[in-house]
């Protein structure tokens, strides 16, 4: 079994006096698509975040390639090529389309993507490259947020509710583009609400539950039953 | 042919004060602090400048040459080592900071200076006057006015053009993303007070040039900034230079009508905005 890029170990994580994660251990193999899923309030988005260095973590709790990170600002873990599509889209308002990817560019990280590359997977973009992004729709502005992130040239990406809000049909296109995004990088997390396209596109899942992990293992292994336990708790 | 002269000397004095307003404008644009010390450090910047002209025997406008780094720099050390530490959801920190700040320059200058009143001497140029079509110009006067459209020019330049630009607009949007994105909003914000404060190194030396000023002479230019601001609609730069304009035309009528109602003029038009049009006369534009 080789090393994994990405170990979380017995991973805390608060905001002020609430606990939101109790102890999470979870490890991402090189090339791995692990999904999250999990209720409202499981802690995924909290997972991601500490990750990224969004919310504090202890040292030695996340490691990347061997390394430890838990802690470190978003800037530095970024800079190690780790990038969060944070949920709810947040792209610049008084910035245009292309300046919001510009920005995600700005750290200069050599690597495939750059803004042609990024007009190339979601040409309306590109079409709207000097638009503000206020004017996108939902769908776009994740498009467009999904873009951001690639201009950093991350190895590992964390997709925070990827499709939350956004019409069926750019669902799929969005899902259409996952396996070009993450297929040369080092490997991805994936939150998602819905368990099925969940289950489709991951290598591994993992689920949370109040803070706790409560099931964890390769898709064609997990049952819907055994899935449904660990994701309401009954 | 009174009046019209009036409102060019208003229209040119109306580009000192974009130039207090527009330092003001771009740190509140940033990053939501309201720098009361702002007065202050024009006049700081003053002294700097007198400092200056003394020990390196250079000319009032040559000074700037020197005046201009050493205030960016000032506000770099200023905004990293103070100033970050009190921004955060709650905006009356940075306020009671900068309202300490005000008082600890004046009376700093106070201490080093004296009280006596000072005048930066730009020789030759002080006096220059040109007559276009009956109304006599001040060379002085137009090489402020001009300035200040050149600095306008030039922070509007900075912030649509340019990748700090973006990182200035980015940051200001939503601080936390732009961190994530790589950005370091405690570096961003001080090239930000950086850039206010070479603007204030300019805006400093054009006044003590203009006029005399001494160690309390900032708050007075603290509030014909707020003034050109608010006038002109927050955020907009272009429109600051028009609320400068407003101010300065709003004084010299007030003065022309009576001496005495000069400043009550200008002051009167703020009002008369703030109650009816509070977000200025040119808003920032959506989008």
């Amino acid at each position: 079994m080789p090393e994994p890029i990405l170990a979380v170990t017995e991973l805390d994580a608060f905001y002020g006096d609430f606990q939101a994660l109790f102890a999470v251990s979870v490890a991402v193999e090189p090339g791995e698509v692990l999904a999250m899923i999990g209720a409202n309030g499981a802690g995924k988005s909290t997972f991601l975040k500490a990750v990224a260095g969004v919310i504090p973590a202890k040292r030695e709790a996340i490691r990347f390639r061997g390394e430890s990170i838990g802690g470190l600002s978003a800037d530095r873990i970024l800079k190690r090529g780790i990038a969060l599509v944070p949920e709810g889209r947040r792209l610049f308002p008084s910035l245009s389309v292309e300046e919001n990817l510009m920005i995600g560019g700005q750290l200069g990280r050599k690597g495939r993507w750059s803004l042609e590359t990024v007009y190339a997977l979601f040409p309306v973009l590109g079409e709207r490259r000097n638009q503000a992004s206020t004017s996108l729709s939902g769908g776009q502005q994740q498009m467009c947020a999904i873009g951001r992130a690639l201009m950093a040239n991350p190895d590992f990406i964390l997709f925070d509710e990827i499709s939350l809000g956004l019409a069926p049909v750019i669902i799929k296109d969005i899902y259409a583009a996952l396996p070009g995004i993450v297929a040369g990088g080092a490997g991805a997390v994936i939150v998602e609400q819905d368990i099925t396209r969940a289950l489709s596109v991951a290598t591994r899942v993992v689920c949370l539950q109040e803070g706790r992990v409560s099931l964890q293992g390769r898709p064609a292994d997990l049952d819907r039953a055994a899935i449904s336990a660990a994701y309401f708790g009954t | 042919m009174q009046w019209i002269n009036a409102i060019v000397q208003g229209v040119l004095v109306g580009g000192l004060y974009a130039l207090f307003a527009a330092g003001l404008s771009l740190i509140f644009g940033v990053m939501r602090l309201v720098n009361i010390a702002h007065g202050d450090l024009i006049v700081l910047a003053a002294f700097l400048a007198l400092v200056v002209m003394q020990t390196l025997g250079l000319g009032a406008l040559e000074s700037l040459v020197v005046v201009i780094p050493l205030m960016a720099l000032l506000g770099y050390v200023l905004q990293r080592g103070l100033l970050n530490l009190t921004l955060g959801s709650d905006i009356l920190p940075p306020l009671l900071v900068t309202f300490g700040l005000s008082v600890i320059i004046q009376n700093g200058l106070l201490q080093v200076f004296t009280a006596d009143s000072r005048r930066l001497n730009a020789g030759a140029l002080e006096v220059a006057t040109f007559n276009l079509a009956g109304i006599d110009i001040g060379v002085l006067p137009l090489v402020m006015f001009l300035a200040a459209v050149a600095v306008i020019g030039v922070l509007q330049f900075i912030f649509y053009r340019t990748a700090l630009g973006r990182a200035f607009r980015a940051t200001s949007d939503d601080a936390d993303v732009a961190r994530m994105m790589g950005l370091d909003n405690r570096h961003i914000f001080g090239l930000a007070m950086a850039l206010s404060l070479a603007v204030v190194a300019i805006a400093g030396v054009f006044l003590a040039v203009r006029t005399n000023f001494d160690p309390a002479s900032g708050p007075a230019r603290l509030i014909f900034g707020f003034e050109a601001v608010i006038i002109g609609g927050l955020g907009n730069l272009w429109g600051t230079l028009a609320g400068g304009v407003i101010l300065g035309v709003t004084q010299a009528i007030g003065a022309q009508i009576n001496p005495g109602w000069q400043l009550l003029a200008g002051h009167l038009v703020f009002l008369l905005v703030l109650a009816f049009r509070p977000t200025g006369l040119f808003p920032r534009i959506a989008g």
